[in-house]
């Protein structure tokens, strides 16, 4: 049980580092669609 | 497809779900190392779908350099990305398990040392892709992802070659495993798999997005009179 910080930490992590990298993602396509919206007019 | 999407969100999600309840609850403690062990059950799977997705980065790079596609070219690019990410959990976590188990954090064995050489060359990949506007970028890209994939198997098989602080493989080690642990370490296998599709699946589409704007700007400012035009 004295082990279990170690265990939420290592899949804390391991989440941090995906939805990270899926808001960059989603920041990415949302600036891509200012882009287009600014190219249409 | 856009419809698909959606679907395959919830139900990676829910796989995502089950696979956690199967590391945490359903596998049983492992005797020496205690609950610290179900850390087992997110590095394995995470370096094994790094590998896959330098392998397909691999595949991708060898079909662009043979037919030019720009198809193949974004494979590529998408995949050593999302390889990155993957392998980032890797390094992250094997640290985190180590330190209780070892006593350290980190060690300059051949497994550690080789996966953070692998790591950094997907680094500096990505880095070529993103700082370099030369014309020629996605070949040089290209031939690095050659090098890079041939240090995938050298990482793999260096637990077998070199003396080293690391376990031996799960599959090929000679051990013997827990069927229900097994069973918990294919699931999140799955799940984790699963989901590095559905987020390649985004950054192809944000990719093809990418170009296809950058080929506007450029028709647009071919178009556009230009002012030192007198």
């Amino acid at each position: 049980m004295r082990q279990n910080p170690y265990l939420f930490a290592a899949y804390a992590a391991t989440w941090i580092i995906h939805i990270t990298y899926l808001i960059t993602i989603v920041r990415r396509y949302s600036r891509l669609q200012r882009e287009i919206e600014g190219l249409k007019k | 497809m856009k419809k698909v999407f959606p679907i395959l969100v919830v139900l990676t999600g829910i796989l995502l779900s089950y696979a956690l309840y199967q590391a945490l609850v359903v596998a049983p403690t492992e005797q020496t190392m205690g609950n610290v062990q179900r850390i087992f059950y997110y590095h394995v799977p995470s370096a094994w779908t790094a590998f896959i997705l330098f392998f397909v980065n691999f595949g991708a790079s060898i079909a662009y350099l043979i037919k030019r596609r720009p198809t193949a070219d974004i494979i590529a690019l998408v995949s050593a990305e999302v390889g990155v990410v993957f392998c980032t959990v890797v390094l992250v976590t094997g640290p985190i398990w180590a330190r209780p188990v070892w006593g350290i954090w980190w060690t300059w064995d051949m497994r550690l040392t080789s996966t953070l050489v692998l790591w950094l060359i997907y680094v500096s990949y990505l880095f070529l892709r993103r700082f370099s506007s030369s014309g020629e970028t996605p070949l040089l890209a290209a031939a690095l992802a050659v090098l890079g994939a041939l240090c995938v198997p050298f990482v793999y098989f260096s637990i077998w070659f070199f003396r080293t602080q690391h376990p031996q493989p799960v599959m090929g080690g000679g051990g013997s495993i827990d069927p229900r642990m097994m069973h918990a370490l294919l699931i999140n296998w799955l799940a984790f798999s699963c989901f590095a599709f559905l987020v390649c699946w985004s950054r192809y589409r944000l990719e093809k997005l990418q170009r296809e704007v950058d080929h506007a700007h450029a028709m647009k400012s071919l178009l556009e009179p230009h002012g030192s035009a007198r």
